[in-house]
């Protein structure tokens, strides 16, 4: 990466696409740490909706984000098929709850599209852009919005 | 030398500082307690001189300065011309803890008042100005004014990095503990030993060091070295890595060439060696000293060019070991006695075979060690619990093995907190400061006794313990004692005692402060609480119910505030950071008599003593520590107070009712309890307030491993930390404190503080 023509951007990144409901999202691979199954989450006193709770990974206590609820698209009720893709965000890890992992793309930064002005204040908060893919319209996730800053205080 | 490595090395400097320090108070305080053999003082006198010898290599010149003066004081004390008497004593204990804040300013790289350490300087200095021996007679002293030849010059071998040789003559050098013996001595020790000694680069290469070698050597007897500093290049020519040095030996011993060969067994191949056996040694050995009287000394004329040129010490580029003013000092001053000087080696080899094996390890690498044994702890749970169900219980062998298993678990759990634990020695001795600082402040006069200093508890409680400790110290002697006057009045010795110890008891560590003072004045306590509307004017209390107020928020009993205590602190912030190590504080006093208080604290913050209990569907810990007891919510005992609110009946009076799942937001209203099936958990919580908080049942009694939850999220209000039970789910461990005062509706930081 250390190539000059990063700085063009020309570098292909990649994503991992899931689906939350009827639509594609997508974060970029290095963010992700792994993607696990969903298991039962402990649930937090005084908790925004959209955190489920927390669970145990190897030891370390991971707070799970309702990212269908987070994006305004109503609260996921979890089954067995759902999955959790961890994140690291900053100093932070945390587990990101999503329908299904559909793919992983390879993108340029140029095929990046702004968000359509038509979608939603809630949705385009958490939108940095948008792809289009064969047909699809696959929205690129603003990790750092996920968990609100002002976490700590909030929560 | 890059940045790095310097960074490194001055990290270990401070960090050994830190230990000569308490080496050097403990020392002391045993001096102060009548200690005055050689090995204590000897004992002081090193970790001085390890200090300034380190800050003299780190160019920390204020520091040199004054651990110069102090280490003067220690030097004549140890050749028995000064009497450490009272006065004295004192005076050192001060420069001990001044020395202290030096090099906390060195490392934090802060500028020093100079008017300091100035003063105390001048006062030990003047200590030994009385009895010094005249200077006249030191062979040569740093500001010698030196003809330009090339002579041998006396050069201090003490223990301290040696830095590179300041100047191109052969040098003799004395090592500290042995002067140049007078020929007498030599005949009488029948003979001596001659040895040539010039280190190749291997012998260096090998990690070999001529230090070692000479000091090795000293053990046969009374030695003069000269150096041979002929081969040296001028600093431009110089190679760092080269070996340049020879070293020309004498040694007053009647042992034979051999025992010196001996010596030099594991490097003979990597220097250049002659041994031989003198007979008439006696002109030999003095003549050094003659020389040195007219030694050039190109250090010193460097040092006539300077500001400073006294002051050698103060300017360590130029302090070179051979300006070493207290070692030439000690050359010319102390007479040979081959006695002593024998008895300081074998002091050292004592301390040098006593000092236990110890490595330093990185503080993450154990806790990293620690969360990942807590983590087998969690998985050996999770799986006895999953045997349980299957039908592997019922085979002898899995079941055998999974108490096995389970048991070295426990051990391994415990030998790795072991690592964290601590001595609280350096905190006790830390107070011995703080008591010494407020005595004089109040001018009364104190005793601390410690006991059990080297009881062990986790590291992070040693060091969060420093603040409470301090401020009840300060209480127990301002508050606590007598004025001097008073004290005689009382009937009771003048010095006030005040008693520190510690003690494990039952898997925690008990620490109590006592004094031997007034004790609480019930009457003034209880005035001004009712003045302050803590309690209410005709509320009836208990005699321990009075002294515990003193743990409210909002109470000082000093009517004015002084320096020492009351400054906005109270005793409800000790019992706050005391709860924050999930631990508990009493209050015994005694009029007349004193006051004690006792410390119950966890041997380690890494796992709690909880109880598992449940609460509308979901598993909770309560920290054991904050339980008093549980009882049924038997219909019998609750009254309903007010709209929302309930209090249950117990032996002392009517408690007030948590309903917890609506504190934690479970439920969106309180519950009305009545008739209803659950139990309560009777709390003492801040303020010595008690409240019953109500779960749906207990389910077990657990140690559970602390796990953080600020780590990934934040902090969760009524929640302290999390853990991670037997069936690998995370179930949280609630905050008592801040449950009873949400429920009181008052804000309460999160207490307990998670360390994994």
């Amino acid at each position: 990466m250390t190539d000059t023509r990063d700085t063009t951007s020309a570098a292909p990144i990649e994503l991992v696409a899931f689906r939350i409901g009827a639509q594609e999202y997508c974060v970029d691979i290095m963010a992700v740490r792994e993607i696990r199954g969903w298991t039962p989450a402990t649930t937090l006193p005084h908790a925004p909706a959209f955190v489920q709770g927390v669970i145990n990974l190897r030891g370390a206590v991971l707070p799970i984000v309702d990212l269908s609820s987070r994006l305004g698209l109503g609260a996921a009720a979890p089954t067995e098929r759902h999955v959790t893709i961890v994140v690291q965000i900053a100093e932070q890890v945390v587990g990101l709850l999503v329908d299904a992992v559909s793919d992983i793309l390879t993108v340029t930064p140029e095929q990046m599209r702004p968000t359509p002005d038509v979608a939603s204040e809630t949705t385009r908060q958490f939108v940095k852009g948008v792809f289009a893919m064969e047909g699809r319209m696959i929205s690129l996730i603003e990790l750092d919005q996920v968990l609100p800053h002002d976490q700590r205080e909030a929560a | 030398m890059s940045n790095d490595v310097l960074a490194q090395l001055r990290q270990t400097f401070f960090e050994e500082c830190d230990e000569q320090l308490a080496e050097l108070e403990t020392g002391l305080l045993q001096m102060q307690d009548g200690a005055t053999d050689s090995e204590t003082v000897n004992a002081v006198f090193r970790a001085v001189h390890s200090v300034k010898g380190g800050a003299g290599a780190f160019k920390l010149t204020t520091l040199v300065s004054f651990a110069h003066v102090f280490e003067t004081a220690l030097d004549e004390i140890r050749s028995d011309r000064l009497e450490a008497g009272p006065a004295l004593m004192k005076a050192m204990l001060r420069a001990s803890d001044v020395l202290a804040d030096l090099v906390s300013a060195a490392r934090n790289g802060d500028d020093v008042d100079e008017a300091l350490w100035r003063g105390l300087a001048d006062e030990i200095a003047g200590f030994c100005g009385k009895e010094k021996a005249p200077s006249p007679a030191a062979p040569v002293s740093a500001s010698d004014p030196a003809p330009a030849a090339f002579a041998p010059q006396p050069m201090a071998f003490a223990p301290q990095p040696m830095a590179a040789p300041p100047a191109f003559t052969p040098q003799p050098m004395a090592l500290p503990s042995l002067a140049p013996a007078p020929a007498a001595e030599d005949a009488k020790a029948g003979g001596a030993l001659r040895i040539l000694f010039r280190p190749r680069v291997e012998l260096y290469e090998k990690a070999n060091d001529a230090v070692v070698l000479l000091r090795e050597l000293e053990r046969l007897g009374a030695m003069t070295v000269t150096c041979d500093l002929s081969e040296a290049p001028l600093l431009d020519a110089l190679d760092p890595h080269g070996a340049y040095l020879g070293f020309d030996i004498h040694i007053v011993t009647d042992r034979d060439e051999q025992a010196a060969r001996e010596v030099f067994e594991f490097c003979e191949e990597d220097c250049d060696l002659v041994i031989r056996r003198e007979a008439a040694p006696a002109a030999e050995a003095a003549a050094p000293a003659a020389h040195a009287a007219a030694a050039p000394d190109p250090a010193a004329i460097l040092n006539a060019l300077r500001p400073a040129p006294k002051d050698a010490p103060a300017d360590p580029s130029a302090a070179a070991p051979a300006a070493d003013p207290p070692a030439a000092d000690k050359t010319a001053a102390k007479p040979a006695d081959p006695a002593r000087a024998a008895e300081e080696a074998a002091a050292q080899r004592a301390a040098a075979t006593a000092a236990p094996a110890t490595i330093r390890v990185d503080l993450d690498r154990v806790d990293r060690l620690i969360n990942l044994v807590g983590e087998l702890v969690i998985n050996q749970a999770m799986l006895a619990q999953a045997v349980q169900g299957a039908d592997g219980a019922r085979d002898p062998a899995v079941s055998g093995g999974l108490d096995e298993l389970d048991q070295l678990t426990r051990e391994i759990q415990e030998s790795v907190m072991a690592i964290r634990a601590q001595p609280l020695k350096p905190l006790f001795q830390r107070m011995s400061r703080i008591v010494r600082e407020v005595a004089d402040a109040t001018g009364k006069k104190v005793r601390l006794v410690t006991e059990g200093e080297w009881t062990e508890v986790d590291k992070t409680v040693v060091e969060r313990l420093a603040d409470p400790l301090t401020h009840m110290i300060r209480n127990a002697i301002d508050h606590g004692l007598e004025s001097p006057a008073d004290r005689l009045a009382a009937g009771k010795p003048e010095e006030g005692v005040v008693r520190l110890s510690a003690a494990h008891r039952s898997g925690r560590v008990v620490i109590q402060i006592s004094d031997d003072g007034a004790g609480v004045n019930r009457d003034k306590v209880r005035a001004i609480a009712i003045g302050k509307g803590l309690v209410a004017a005709d509320a009836q209390l208990t005699e321990s119910e009075i002294d515990n107020l003193i743990f409210l928020p909002g109470f000082s009993t000093t009517e004015k505030i002084s320096a020492i205590s009351g400054r906005g602190v109270g005793m409800d912030v000790v019992k706050r950071s005391i709860h924050a190590l999930s631990g508990r504080i009493f209050l015994k006093s005694k009029r007349g008599h004193g006051s004690e208080f006792t410390l119950s604290l966890p041997l380690t913050l890494a796992v709690l003593d909880g109880m598992v209990v449940t609460v509308d569907g979901q598993t909770l810990v309560a920290p054991l520590s904050a339980i008093v007891e549980t009882m049924s919510l038997d219909a019998g005992r609750l009254r309903a107070f007010g709209a929302s609110n309930a209090v249950i009946a117990d032996r002392d009076g009517f408690v007030p009712i948590i309903d917890t799942a609506a504190e934690l937001g479970f439920r969106p209203h309180r519950r009305v309890v009545g008739g209803d099936k659950g139990v309560a958990l009777l709390v003492e919580s801040e303020g010595g307030g008690r409240s019953a908080l109500v779960v749906d049942a207990i389910q077990d009694q657990r140690q559970v491993v602390i796990k953080s939850l600020e780590t990934n999220y934040g902090r969760v209000p009524g929640v302290a930390a999390a853990t991670i039970l037997g069936d690998g789910r995370v179930a949280l461990i609630l905050d008592v404190d801040a449950l009873v005062a949400r429920a009181r509706g008052a804000a309460s930081e999160p207490l307990l503080a998670a360390a994994g």
